[in-house]
């Protein structure tokens, strides 16, 4: 009885790995409770950082601690939704003099590849479109913690940033100082299961 | 003499005409020319600053400007009934859109939720904010109803040229001489 039982257990075992490697689990960013932010950082004339961040995006990532060269992210990101707590400031950043969002309402980051660097970290490789000109952006990324939360789903958590010079989007900062040229972007967000 | 009559324009009707068209046509030029400039001009603040206060204070004159205009006589038309029909709508087009180059304007200013200072004297409160996309929707509005208002004011100029130098009309005198509001029905 207890050899059947093991038996069936290590059957059952058996069936499992494989179906766990098939491929990478696949997490919605959970941007409905807003554990989510997607946050841009710049100079200002040298004397101070003005930071901003953008409310509405979506997007979702594969992954798998036991095949981390799997893991992608996707993330589509309303410009619009743009906000540094100063709506003049917000609608000249969106104008034509920047991000010109009515043309180019949209910016995306669609990963190509994943380097793992060492336990619970890695770089996430992909393009970047914004302002309507696609780059190949290298982000590194933690994994802050997965598990169970408290109300019955599974999350995994990661935070990453990266430096952008925006000539390379196409964006003029030509009459700005050198200290404007480059911004800091920064991505935390918690991925439900599916 | 201050107020009107059916023969003409009292002095407070004049007065705000006269002083509305200044502020109007000079706020339009100070928004042309303080949106062009450069982030290292001494101006790139201040004129923005000058351009809310004067525009929430012009704010406050039309709306005292039209509970006038309501409660007061307004002078006959004069020309054929086209001619006044066109003139009636068009100044109700006028209205319309001073108002809501106006109420845009604000709505760009407080869509973050921030009230307007007006000349740091005093603080008109945010209403309506964190609407989706308000600061450049309200943007637009402003812009294209500030163009569509100077084009009919133009054509209200023309206007009021053509009732006076083609029409021999009174239309454009009355508009600067309260005197035509004391005279009697006949004699308009």
């Amino acid at each position: 009885m207890l050899k059947k039982t093991a038996f069936a257990t290590a059957i059952a075992a058996a069936a499992l790995v494989p179906l766990s490697q098939a491929q990478a689990a696949e997490y919605q960013i959970d941007t409905e409770g807003q554990h989510a932010f997607i946050q841009f950082k710049i100079s200002h004339l040298g004397f101070s950082y003005i930071l901003g961040s953008f409310e509405e995006f979506d997007g979702q990532f594969a992954y798998d601690p036991e095949d981390l060269d799997a893991s992608s992210a996707e993330i589509e990101v309303q410009v619009n939704s743009l906000t540094s707590n100063h709506a003049e400031r917000d609608r000249h950043i969106l104008s034509d003099d920047f991000l010109n969002a009515s043309e180019f309402p949209t910016a995306t980051f669609t990963s190509t590849g994943f380097e793992s660097t060492g336990e619970n970290e890695g770089v996430l490789t992909g393009d970047l479109t914004l302002h309507g000109e696609t780059q190949e952006i290298e982000m590194p990324v933690t994994l802050m913690g997965e598990g169970d939360d408290p109300w019955g789903n599974y999350r995994a958590g990661f935070e990453g940033s990266t430096t952008l010079t925006l000539s390379d989007y196409g964006i003029d900062m030509s009459d700005f100082p050198e200290s404007m040229h480059e911004l800091e972007l920064y991505v935390t967000f918690e991925g439900i299961r599916q | 003499m201050l107020r009107n009559s059916r023969s003409g324009w009292g002095l407070i009707s004049i007065l705000f005409h006269w002083l509305s068209a200044l502020t109007i046509i000079g706020l339009f030029a100070l928004g042309w020319w303080m949106t062009d400039l450069g982030y290292y001009d001494p101006w790139y603040n201040q004129g923005p600053w000058v351009h809310r206060s004067i525009g929430i204070l012009l704010l406050f004159a039309t709306l005292v400007r039209l509970v006038w205009r309501f409660v007061q006589p307004t002078p006959r038309a004069e020309g054929s009934r086209l001619e006044t029909i066109a003139a009636h709508l068009g100044h109700i087009i006028l209205y319309v859109l001073v108002l809501g180059v106006m109420v845009s304007g604000y709505l760009i200013s407080t869509a973050d939720g921030r009230g307007i200072s007006v000349f740091g004297w005093f603080e008109v409160p945010a209403l309506l904010y964190d609407l989706p996309n308000q600061a450049s929707l309200a943007g637009d509005i402003h812009w294209y109803s500030a163009l569509a208002l100077m084009i009919l004011a133009g054509g209200h100029a023309l206007a009021a040229l053509k009732h006076h130098w083609l029409d021999k009309h009174a239309t454009l005198v009355r508009m600067l001489n309260p005197a035509y509001s004391m005279r009697s029905d006949s004699e308009s």
